[in-house]
């Protein structure tokens, strides 16, 4: 153990120093060059650690994940358009792309709507309310996917019948005069996968109240001052003047949660295991990949997912694009 | 004077309670986790958490269950492994990330837009789309080389670094897009070279980016399940082992928040001491 501590510090302290070593000799070859090639090559020197990082790791992999996509279960044969046709054919595979539509349709609107409420609040009780109750809306934002699935369980559980409830959703329900359930096997309307989403919109709503709530704070005294000489309640006031002005931002915490959700796998593994209807493209792509060793299927699974997460790549370029033009 | 209405609507009394009732739905569930994290393991079969809340002086209280996994189930040995996966992947990836903002923002160059959208494209690609080659690319490299960059530390080094760059490069250079212009062209004229720039003024100005980065990169890692269990599975990490405590339910749900409880101590930590550099980063980076 502590030759795994030694062996990262080592690392840390050798790392930083290749790397000093590396822009440090990248910058040298560069001032040998005339200094007409110096202007054209300095940047794309600057550049090379990381672009030749990116293309190892990232760039290359994900086309041949695409090619991997039409070979089969070794990876080894073409078998054309034999593992889409195979995916889109199986209704097990549809009911996990619905799945992954539900999740889209339901959290990042939550998220925003739940991160709008909070942000208006905590503008309005003064800095001290409002640094404390952010903290603890926040704090969801700081732990793992595996920890609030754990931390859910306590709310979630059951127990068999006769045992005392130790899950507090089955106990309140139980005191309301209901009957204790099996909530993460209950498939009926995708419930438990409703539960799920519940956890990740605990887990987001931090991320989207700080974003709009500095973007609030963004929003000029005068355009309020305005409306409420003009005598604009605060209903009014909100729809019509903060609104419109925080819009962006909240299109933007929108997107991003968006991506997140499509791309929502940690939660599924360590709440049900992807069992009961619940499994969702990021989960089965691990199933596929790493308990049917299934290359061909995997691949295919993570380019469906990668496709259906291209059009939100473009909405994102734009809009950096158009907050760059902005500054 | 004030009247005592005035002083209320001052108050915003209302805002306030609806606020306390968020704030505790929002709480309830981790508070169930510590409370059940100090109960025995018959307390916490027998009874709800929530009755350990109403008669707090009656229950017996325990830490037996933080005993049964540090040791037992080796969560202390989990934590350390962690940590020296997590510090040189927050590392590592800084300085690259850096010189590479460095030239996005102040060199110019052909092409600088369109690589530009590449890393911003990149940020939002799921990383299971490049997991297959990398690993079967890593089995090729250790069958023909003999190096090994799977089962320990440096896979997971060079994936999380890797994976990281869009993003830091992105947040660092939105950072230095707002560093004054003028003061390096006043270098340049000086007769600084770019290198020197880079060292002496950009590096030192963007330190708070840099903690901000460092910062949502370390608990990103520290958080991190797929990259772990798939490149370092000879030394497991907490989340790794809390999955499999979660799978062991049956040894009583109090080892599971104790588990818990352990892999939350460190993003708690930094997330409330050092939240102002979190909260930068993530607004900075809001397009991941």
């Amino acid at each position: 153990m502590i030759a795994d501590v030694l062996f990262g510090l080592m690392s840390i302290v050798l790392g930083i120093a290749a790397s000093y070593g590396l822009y440090w000799g990248l910058d040298r070859l560069v001032n040998l060059t005339p200094e007409h090639i110096q202007k054209k090559i300095r940047a794309l020197a600057y550049l090379l650690p990381a672009a030749v990082l990116l293309s190892l790791v990232l760039i290359v992999p994900l086309i041949q994940t695409f090619v991997y996509s039409f070979m089969n279960q070794a990876g080894k044969k073409w078998v054309g358009l034999d593992n889409y046709i195979e995916l889109f054919t199986d209704p097990q595979f549809l009911s996990i792309l619905f799945n992954n539509f539900l999740w889209v349709a339901i959290v990042p609107a939550f998220t925003v709507a739940a991160g709008l409420l909070v942000a208006t609040l905590t503008n309005q009780v003064g800095p001290t309310r409002e640094k404390i109750f952010k903290s603890l809306i926040f704090m969801p934002m700081s732990i793992s996917f595996v920890s609030a699935a754990t931390i859910w369980q306590f709310i979630y559980i059951d127990v068999p019948p006769g045992r005392p409830e130790i899950g507090l959703l089955n106990a309140i329900v139980r005191a309301l005069g209901g009957e204790a359930q099996s909530w993460m096997l209950m498939t009926e309307f995708r419930l438990n996968s409703l539960l799920l989403m519940v956890i990740i919109i605990w887990l987001q709503t931090g991320f989207s109240m700080v974003l709009i709530s500095s973007a609030i704070k963004g929003v000029p005294e005068e355009t309020i001052e305005a409306a409420r000489v003009d005598g604009a309640n605060s209903v009014q006031l909100f729809w019509r003047i903060v609104l419109p002005q925080i819009w962006g931002t909240v299109m933007s915490v929108f997107v991003t949660t968006l991506i997140t959700v499509m791309k929502i796998f940690d939660i599924v593994l360590a709440m049900t295991g992807g069992a009961f209807d619940t499994s969702v493209l990021g989960f089965q792509f691990y199933q596929e990949y790493f308990l049917n060793a299934n290359v061909g299927a995997a691949s295919a699974i993570v380019t469906i997912l990668t496709l259906l997460i291209v059009p939100l790549m473009y909405i994102q370029i734009r809009t950096v694009r158009q907050q760059e033009s902005l500054r | 004077m004030k009247t005592f209405f005035q002083r209320l609507r001052d108050f915003k009394l209302g805002s306030t309670l609806l606020l306390i009732l968020l704030v505790a739905i929002w709480s309830i569930p981790t508070i169930g986790l510590l409370v059940t994290a100090f109960r025995s393991k018959d307390s916490a079969a027998n009874s709800g958490w929530w009755t350990a809340l109403a008669d707090p002086l009656g229950q017996d209280w325990s830490i037996e269950a933080f005993n049964t996994v540090l040791s037992r189930d080796d969560m202390f040995g989990s934590f350390v492994n962690t940590v020296v996966v997590a510090v040189p992947s927050t590392v590592l990836p800084i300085l690259i990330a850096a010189f590479a903002a460095y030239a996005f923002t102040f060199i110019e160059f052909r092409g600088r837009e369109i690589y530009f959208a590449i890393v911003v494209a990149l940020m939002v690609v799921p990383l299971q789309a490049a997991l297959v080659p990398v690993v079967r690319g890593l089995r090729a490299i250790k069958e023909t080389t003999g190096i090994s960059l799977m089962g320990n530390y440096p896979g997971a080094w060079l994936m999380h670094a890797a994976f990281a760059l869009p993003l830091a490069i992105y947040i660092l250079r939105n950072y230095m897009m707002t560093l004054p212009m003028a003061l390096i062209e006043a270098a340049r004229i000086d007769g600084a070279s770019w290198y020197q720039i880079f060292w002496k003024l950009v590096m030192p100005m963007s330190v708070p980016a840099l903690a901000s980065f460092a910062i949502f990169q370390f608990l990103w890692v520290w958080n991190d399940y797929l990259i772990a269990f798939i490149f370092v599975d000879s030394k497991p990490v907490m989340t790794y082992r809390l999955l499999r405590l979660l799978g062991q339910y049956g040894d009583g749900w109090q080892n599971v928040a104790a588990g818990s409880f352990i892999s939350l101590i460190v993003p708690l930590i930094v997330f409330f001491a050092l939240q102002r550099f979190f909260v930068r980063g993530l607004t900075a980076g809001s397009v991941k």
